[in-house]
Formats: C-alpha cells, structure tokens, sequence
C-alpha cells in the first residue's frame, strides 16, 4: 500500500493525465450504457456526518488525510499486537475497556475493516459522505421525530453490570426481541449497508453489481441482500412494502438513477420511517471511479432533504456468504443476560431495603 | 407400412408427448450478450419436493407417532390438522430409492422422528442447494453477459454462479460456491463447499459435508428450464443419484420476488422463552 501523500500525489496526476479522454473510456455494456458490473469495497475513513471542526469545508487538506490514515494505522497494529493467539482468557467480569463488545473482547483489528484511508474524489479527500447541507451534517429533525430519538436514547447507556431499567420503569431496551436492533436480529445488515441509501459500515463492505439491460441486481455482502432495481419499471402499488424498499432504475445519459419508495416501518436508514425516499445516482467519475451519490428524503424525520457521495473502489476479492442469523447467538445470550441481571438485581433489593 | 419420414415424425410426437408443453427441437433467445440462452426470469418448480424428494403418498403430517390404527400426527402437530398433511408426489428423484449408507439411513428416520427440532427450514436457515431450487417460492436468475446470480424469496438465500475457476470453496457455507459452465445451451454447475447443516426436504433427508451438487439448467421451452441434478457424496450414499423437475416461468405481468425474511417469523420460537413477559408456549 502507498503511503497516503504518495497515493494522494498518484491520484491528482491520474486525474491530471485522464482528462478528456477518460469519458470515452468508460466501461460499457453492449448496448452502449456506462456498465457498472464488478464487485467493489466500499469502507473508508470518511464519515457520513462531518466532524464539526470542519465547518462547510468539503474537502479534507492532506496533511489532515495522512494523519486521520497514520491514526488508523497506528490504531490497528496495536490491537494486533495485543491479540497475541495464545493470550489467556479475559479477567471474569471483563478487563474494564470499553466498546462494541463490552468489555471481554469482541471486535478486534481481525474483524474491523474501515478501509486505510478518507476517500478521494478527482484527487481531492474530503471531510464527509454529506455534502448537502453546506456543513455535511443530517438537517434538522422534525420535532416529532427528535421526540422518538429521545424516546430511544433512554436505552442508550453503557453496559454497567446492573438492571438499570428496573429502576427507571416502564419498557426496558432488552424486554423483547422485537426492541433489538435490526442488525442485532440479523434483519437487515446494521448501519445502513444495504440502505438504501447504502453506507459504509465497520466491517463487510463488499458489494456486487450484476447489470443487464432490465434489471440491475446490487448484492450486498451483509445480510447477502440482493436489492433488484427494475429498469424502466414503475413502483409497486403503495400498499406492498419491502425491507429494502421497491428500487425502479432509469438513465439520465450515462447516469443511472435507482428511485426507491414503498419502505416499511423499520427501515436500514437510521431513523427513517416508511415515508423514506431514496434517489442514488451510479456514474463514473472524471477520475474514472465509480461514483455512488445520493438523496434521502423523509418529511417525518428530516426538516429538508440531504445528499451525499463517495466512490465505490473496485476490489479483486469475491464476496464471502454472510449468513448472520444461523449463527446468532448473541440475540438469545442478549436477552438471557437480561434476564439474570434482572434476577441479580431484585435479589439484591431485599439487603438494600434492610439498612 | 411405415416410411421414413412417417417413423421420424412419430418420434418426434411421442418425445413431444413424453414432456407437455416442450418441442425436442426447442431453442432458447439468446441472452445478454448475445452467445447463450436467455435465463434470467422469475421461476419456481410446482412439486412437493420439498415434502419428501422421494414418490410418496399423502400422509397425515410432516412428523408422525404410532397410533393404535396407523401413524398419525405428532402432538406438536395435532392441531394444523389437513393443514399439516403431506400432500402426495411423484418425487423427483430419478434413479431412487435413495442409495444410503446404513448409518445414513438410519439418521435420516432419526431426523423424520425428530422433524420439528431437527429441519433447518423451521428455524428459517439457508436452504442450501439444491432445495433452494425447490422451497415453495420462486427464484429469479440474473444474468448478464459474464456473470449468473440467482436470487431466491426463501430467507433472501442468494448465490453467485461463478462464470470462471474460482479455486477451491474457502471454507464451508450454506449456499456452497457454485461453479458454472455452458455445455450448448445447458448451464452446468457444480456446487462444492457446503456445509451439513442442509436438509433436501421435510423427510429429513440429509447430507454431508462431502457434497457436491452438479446441477443442470436447460431451456425446454419459452416458460419452462429442465433442472437437473446429480448428488454426490460419499459418506452419506453408497452412489451418486440423480433428481430431474422442470422448472416454471412465473406468468403474472408484475411477478417478482417479495420479501420472506423469515427470521421475523421464527423469533418467537427462538428467543419468546427469554421475554421479559414470556407470552404462552406450547
């Protein structure tokens, strides 16, 4: 792999070189449309919503790319190195760090894949997935829907050993299955990866198109979702509805727009509701890469509507079988655990109450 | 007297006859790309394969206990009354009765005895090949000029037809890796890497981690593919064997695959127990 200034300096030349010539060398199908066949590797650094020190700034200065690149790096040779294969077992109750997992282990540097780098477009990094509004931040919520995230954030609180729910009365965040993430059900792929809008996650990124004159099938690693957009087609009448939406596909030149209504309530795009609309657009870039943008609307969520991009890096790699409920035995253990701190916590009531 | 002619023509009428609906001298559009048959399209096969591979009579339930006149349901099963009956088939198999090792056998009644524990499907994991073929639903293929994936409605299954040598299978899966290759207009694949988790149907029959699949998927007609395919698997059978069905184009103008995400459906079975408020099991 190139240092990030090298791949930086690689990049602008490429750009540079290609100029003109580069529209008609697209890849295309035999009926002359952009073809956007291959399997790609979406992950990178970049984050959808733009840290704030960023202001309205799109693009991410080198010097800034290279240390958010060092820091990665850095980050993962040290989970390496302390992920010794003949280590002992964690300490009983965990070893007091933080994270995904709690504190016993979990998503180490061997499972994390968030690519090596911020993403480039025509050679230039930039600070977020958003780029509209100006400050690449989500708009304002609604005032009902900024009351459900409140509503949800109750159950957002660190894993402490105890029941604290018992005490806060009413619904507790693990009293059904149904209160669980859809990822954590192995619903749906977590953090949007199969969207739509589809978004970069921590791990599994890889996506596959298949294009043929009139359907565009794009596989997603995680849940193996296949999202078939139909060319040319209309939507399916309001009452149908899908996890992933109904996808209709139609070209705007060498653009390929894949609109996609008919969600149902829980939807992969955090917070959106069933009124979800999605338009992406797939075309290639003057620097020759896949470019994935988009647009979300939703009028109970989102007080305007929001865009953004990234490029799709093609890989060599083939997608791998993510069959995620036939090993999920995190959703049980999840709910049995809660089950036992419950007890843990009503039998220790009794010496409380005694002093 | 016959001549020849008179004789050729009555070949060509019984093998017509043989198989409804297909001429002998049937070709395919082309597909994407212009050099082999058109596959892509929504299909399903309409058998009860998926009861029981092999012929059968209808039967009274998919899991079954002695009675004092005859096997009659299982008690989990009681109350799904003609609901639950097996309906009769002709199987698909075409080279039966199944070839099992004596062990094989043997876990295979185990499995029918233990059906509702035991069968994959009740828990909604992924079919494996080839009863994804098969499951109730239908499938769509893909296809573009290079590439072959085949998406089916049961639990969102998908597999990839890798049009190239792709190796060996890294490591076991569900689906397996699928290996394609033309032979004329025939789409021949064989399916390595997959792991025993599988079932072939609701009568338990089941398989190792040694199978290979070699399927075969042949135009017979504008809405219809033959579907073959040979079973190996040398620790199960004593034999390769074979199973043949055709396949049917789903005919509705708006067919398409909707949404049968099952693991929604089997949460309370799984994890209802660790509620909160655990509701009535039975």
């Amino acid at each position: 792999m190139n240092t990030l200034s090298g791949s930086l300096a690689g990049g602008l030349l490429a750009a540079g070189l290609a100029g003109a010539a580069m529209a008609a060398e697209i890849p295309r199908t035999p009926e002359g449309r952009p073809d956007f066949s291959g399997t790609y590797n979406v992950a990178t650094l970049t984050p959808l919503q733009r840290p704030e020190m960023f202001g309205d700034n799109l693009v991410l200065a080198p010097e800034e790319a290279a240390r958010i690149a060092e820091e990665e790096a850095a980050r993962l040779a040290e989970d390496l190195e302390r992920d010794d294969p003949n280590r002992g077992a964690p300490p009983k109750g965990g070893d007091g760090s933080t994270g995904a997992a709690g504190n016993v282990g979990g998503y180490n540097a061997f499972w994390i894949e968030r690519g090596d780098g911020a993403f480039q477009i025509n050679g230039e990094f930039r600070t977020s997935i958003i780029t509209d509004p100006a400050n690449g931040r989500f708009p304002t919520m609604t005032a009902a829907a900024m009351k459900g995230l409140m509503e949800r954030r109750r159950f957002y609180r660190e894993n402490t050993g105890e029941a604290w729910w018992l005490e806060a009365g009413g619904v507790g965040p693990y009293d059904d299955p149904e209160l669980r993430p859809l990822g954590e059900r192995c619903l749906l792929g977590f953090g949007s990866t199969a969207g739509p809008p589809m978004l970069p996650v921590l791990y599994n990124n890889t996506k596959r198109i298949i294009q043929n004159p009139d359907t565009v099938v794009i596989l997603v690693e995680m849940n193996h979702d296949a999202r078939i957009v139909r060319m040319n087609a209309e939507h399916a009448p309001p009452d149908q509805r899908f996890w992933l939406g109904d996808s209709i596909g139609y070209w705007e030149g060498d653009t390929l727009v894949v609109d996609t209504t008919n969600f149902r309530n829980e939807t992969a795009m955090y917070n959106a509701t069933r009124d979800l609309h999605v338009v992406e657009r797939f075309r290639y870039g003057e620097d020759g890469q896949l470019i994935y943008s988009f647009t979300v609307e939703d009028p109970n969520v989102w007080t305007e509507p929001w865009s953004g991009e990234y490029p799709w890096p093609r890989t060599d790699d083939r997608m791998f079988e993510y069959a995620c409920h036939e090993g999920n035995y995190a959703l049980g253990g999840i709910l049995r655990g809660a089950r036992i701190l419950e007890q843990e916590t009503m039998d220790a009531k009794p010496d409380a109450g005694s002093d | 007297m016959l001549r020849g002619a008179g004789s050729w023509i009555t070949i060509v009428t019984l093998a017509a006859l043989a198989t409804p609906g297909v001429a002998a001298d049937y070709v395919a559009p082309r597909g994407p790309g212009g050099e082999h048959p058109d596959l892509n399209g929504i299909w399903q096969a309409l058998n009860t394969a998926n009861y029981d591979i092999e012929r059968h009579l209808a039967r009274h339930s998919m899991q079954l206990r002695d009675g004092p006149h005859g096997p009659l349901p299982a008690v989990d099963l009681l109350k799904l009354g003609a609901v639950g009956a097996v309906p009769p088939g002709l199987g698909v198999v075409t080279d039966g009765p199944l070839p099992y090792t004596p062990e094989g056998l043997a876990k295979k009644r185990e499995n029918a005895a233990n059906w509702l524990e035991r069968d994959p499907e009740v828990k909604c994991y992924l079919p494996g090949v080839p009863r994804a073929t098969y499951m109730p639903h239908p499938f769509q293929i893909q296809q573009s000029a290079a590439a072959i994936l085949i998406m089916y409605q049961y639990a969102n299954a998908v597999r990839e037809v890798y049009m190239e040598d792709v190796g060996e299978a890294p490591v076991d899966s569900w689906m397996g890796q699928s290996v394609g290759r033309w032979e004329g207009d025939t789409l021949v694949v064989e399916v390595t890497g997959l792991n025993d988790q599988t079932w072939f149907d609701r009568a338990g029959n089941h398989h190792s981690d040694q199978l290979k699949v070699t399927e075969r998927y042949t135009p017979v007609g504008p809405h219809h593919l033959r579907y073959e395919a040979t079973i190996e698997d040398p620790v199960t059978f004593t034999r390769p064997w074979k199973m043949s069905m055709p396949l049917y184009r789903r005919m509705e103008p708006d067919a398409r695959l909707l949404d049968f995400r099952c693991v929604e459906f089997v949460e309370e079975l799984m994890y209802g127990e660790w509620r909160r408020q655990p509701l009535p099991r039975p």
